[in-house]
């Protein structure tokens, strides 16, 4: 059966606080962009579109290499957010879960997108007209509707960023305690000798919570999108 | 006294707008066949719709002129409007739904209110459901409530009993009678169909390929369909 050791255990705790954190953050910038590419009309849009779902064709290295020089103590924006934040992203389980944020992304903007775009725009003149600001339209009519696609997008982003590996290993490297995932774990069991059974383990756990998330993406959608279409 | 006075123009497409006319209290039917342009008509009413030139005024409240760049958003307006399609929220119970006027403007619960409307529209044993377990007629109901409880200024409704079956279009009338004898606000009733406008209207505004035809009593509806 699964005996994971305490540092396998740590590898664990740290991958899901990394894509825990990762979405919870990326969510709010997801909805917005989301919102953007469904209704803006703007100059540019094509190129935001392209840009949010570069990740998810670009080499991964390639992304993590970006982000290292773009975040990274020396880098434009690394350096602005720590002289101005103190935020430090350069080889810590922040830039983590900023690395999961970013390859997650595309995964997360597309099923709000698409569940915007598909919303009955009548309902919102009907708030309207009943007196609910822009504002409130949004959050009681919009949100409320895009509901079951804001939950399957931030599903896959949280199993994206649970099993992220290049970006981040290129971005914050392999330490032990601080960025090493289940997947930085794995593939540095797979570099010893004797390592396979350790890396076995650690593969069912990956299994175990891809699945999980996975059907609670699939249950939780469904439940959402019953409460107003199912019978 | 006047309530609405109400002068536009708009290109929609081939249909060139162009509608002048006043309404007083009770029930204004605006009467003519499809693609006269009374749905139009009535979205800028709400101010769903910007006209390319006019004014719209409601008592003493202008709610737009193009000449002084006055269009003030639907949410301001206080018009309450009753959907062809009834256009419940499919996220909120049916309670949920008829508060959502008085939620949204912040004023206070008043159940007294809320338990006269509900009872006028015969949906109190509705409350806790939600919209897609009503019928067609209920929804329709639930839609009229929604639009009064906001405390309405105006009430529009645009063809509420087309989305109907036959059976169903009885069932709407008698509220809507009940509620122009009552007087308590005063309505424009969007419809093509005579023998409804000739049961429910007090005026009627013929309206034909986005022009007025005539203003008067219902005797105007002598002859038509």
């Amino acid at each position: 059966m699964l005996e994971l050791s305490p540092a396998e255990w740590t590898a664990v705790e740290l991958s899901l606080r990394i894509a825990l954190v990762a979405t919870a953050w990326a969510l709010p910038f997801g909805i917005a962009i989301g919102w953007l590419l469904a209704r803006g009309k703007f100059w540019g849009k094509t190129v935001l579109d392209g840009l949010v779902h570069l990740p998810l064709v670009l080499p991964p290295v390639v992304t993590g290499y970006l982000l290292l020089l773009w975040f990274g103590r020396k880098g434009p924006l690394g350096a602005f957010l720590y002289d101005h934040f103190g935020i430090i992203f350069a080889f810590r389980w922040t830039g983590a879960a900023l690395a999961s944020g970013v390859m997650g992304f595309p995964l997360l903007v597309r099923p709000i997108r698409l569940a915007l775009e598909t919303i009955d725009r009548r309902l919102e003149d009907a708030a309207a007209t009943l007196g609910a600001n822009p504002a409130l339209v949004f959050f009681t009519v919009t949100l409320p509707l895009a509901l079951p696609g804001i939950i399957a997008g931030v599903l896959m982003c949280f199993a994206r960023a649970l099993g992220e590996f290049g970006a981040t290993i290129t971005f914050v490297s392999n330490i032990p305690g601080e960025t090493q995932t289940i997947s930085a774990a794995i593939y540095t069991f797979l570099q010893i000798p004797d390592g396979d059974a350790a890396a076995g383990q650690l593969v069912v756990v990956a299994i175990a919570l891809s699945l999980a998330a996975l059907i609670a993406a699939e249950w939780l959608g469904r439940r959402a999108s019953a409460r107003f279409h199912g019978e | 006294m006047i309530v609405l006075a109400l002068e536009v123009e708009k290109q929609l497409g081939a249909l060139a707008l162009a509608v002048r006319f006043q309404i007083a209290g009770g029930v204004t039917a605006l009467f003519g066949p499809s693609g006269a342009g009374k749905t139009s008509l009535v979205n800028m009413i709400a101010g769903l719709l910007k006209p390319d030139r006019g004014c719209i005024v409601l008592d003493d409240t202008t709610l737009f002129d193009a000449a002084n760049a006055i269009n003030v958003p639907p949410h301001r307006r206080q018009i309450g409007y009753v959907f062809q399609e009834g256009r419940l929220f499919p996220h909120l119970s049916v309670r949920q739904n008829l508060d959502y006027g008085r939620r949204m403007s912040g004023r206070p619960r008043d159940p007294t209110e809320f338990e006269r409307i509900a009872s006028l529209l015969g949906i109190t044993h509705l409350l806790q459901r939600r919209p897609r377990m009503l019928s067609g007629g209920e929804r329709q109901r639930v839609a009229i409530g929604r639009a009064l409880l906001m405390q309405p200024r105006l009430l529009l409704l645009d063809e509420p009993l087309a989305s109907l079956d036959a059976g169903h279009k009885g069932e709407i009338l008698p509220y809507l009678m009940r509620l122009r004898d009552q007087a308590a606000v005063p309505m424009v009733y969007v419809s093509h169909i005579a023998g409804e406008v000739r049961q429910i209207a007090t005026t009627v505004v013929r309206l034909d390929e986005g022009r007025v035809l005539a203003v008067g009593g219902l005797e105007l509806l002598a002859g038509a369909g």
